[in-house]
């Protein structure tokens, strides 16, 4: 397996959805490919982080104004 | 954090389908739970796509009411929430094109780039990167690293990897055909990954202390392509759950 294989599977491998036989090539690849192991352990990281971070906080008191406006208006179209 | 749940068999009814069906029988308080169940995330894809909040809070009640007005049009082949990301995807487009005076704006812009999809930093990250700073600078450098993507690996990054839904339904959500969005969710991990290796990548001092190199001790900062590719990285959990790794020779390196 080449690097290049090896990326064009790497969201399968993040997502698990990899047959069992790839698996085991993948994973001779990522003994000896320092590079591949990197990119593949960072990636994962960089969803963890994004997931566990929400960078767009909507604060309590916005949410409650225009959740009262949504409702409000919903009101008014039946 | 994901708040989608799987549908575990086929016969299993989602919960938002009862609320739905209360909904159009004229319950009110119904849609009440699907607003609060569902607005933090709707308002983070109207942020993601439009990168202003006020444009995002306006989408938001925007895309509820649409949603509610046109509640007889929604058929339950697919999820409540996915039909509703979709609504709100396409007020969102509208708003940025009502920005661009008229321009038209679509989910595909700016994507012709393959800046990115080839990693180029191959820096391992410091255990626990995200803790070298405040919880402000982080939410920072992590909105700064996500806006410089296009918005149509934005979106799908976000629906995907933080909302947790399957390739199948950001490709319904978003109008897109499943290729089209592996391709994208892709480019879009890579490229971010390739960022935030720029913030989080250990301190050259600290390889190089590992490595005992006579070379590299000098402070190097975010110059991409110029690190020594993981010969001392210490060995984390396997990525496939394998035994540790091997300091071997890297035979497909130019591939990379």
């Amino acid at each position: 397996m080449t690097c290049t294989e090896f990326l064009s599977m790497l969201d399968d491998v993040i997502d698990q959805s990899i047959a069992a036989e790839t698996r085991a090539e993948i994973e001779v690849h990522l003994r000896k490919c320092g590079h591949c192991e990197v990119v593949l352990d960072t990636t994962r990281k960089t969803i963890e982080i994004y997931r566990c971070h929400e960078i767009y906080e909507l604060p309590t008191e916005v949410s409650q104004r225009l959740h009262t406006a949504i409702i409000e208006r919903c009101k008014k179209t039946k | 954090m994901s708040t989608i749940q799987t549908v575990a068999g086929q016969n299993e009814e989602h919960p938002d389908v009862a609320l739905v069906e209360r909904v159009r029988a004229g319950d009110l308080s119904a849609y009440d739970t699907l607003v609060r169940k569902y607005e933090r995330q709707l308002f983070r894809i109207a942020q993601h796509i439009t990168q202003n909040r006020e444009d995002a809070e306006d989408v938001m009640q925007d895309a509820f009411l649409k949603a509610y007005e046109k509640l007889d049009q929604f058929q339950g082949n697919s999820k409540f929430y996915t039909w509703l990301v979709r609504i709100a995807v396409n007020e969102s487009l509208m708003r940025l094109r009502k920005r661009r005076t008229g321009k038209m704006v679509s989910i595909d812009e700016d994507i012709a780039t393959e800046e990115g999809s080839v990693p180029r930093d191959f820096a391992d990250w410091a255990p626990n990167p995200e803790q070298n700073y405040n919880q402000s600078e982080l939410s920072e450098i992590l909105k700064k690293t996500i806006q410089g993507l296009p918005q149509g690996f934005r979106v799908v990054f976000a629906l995907r990897d933080v909302d947790g839904l399957s390739t199948e339904e950001t490709a319904e959500a978003l109008g897109l055909s499943v290729p089209a969005v592996k391709s994208r969710l892709l480019r879009a991990r890579l490229q971010l990954r390739e960022r935030l290796t720029r913030y989080f990548k250990k301190k050259a001092s600290a390889v190089s202390q590992a490595n005992s190199a006579p070379k590299g001790n000098g402070p190097r900062e975010s110059e991409p392509g110029t690190n020594e590719p993981g010969a001392n990285r210490p060995k984390g959990n396997g990525p496939l759950g394998a035994e540790p790794r091997g300091d071997g020779p890297r035979e497909t390196e130019a591939d990379a």
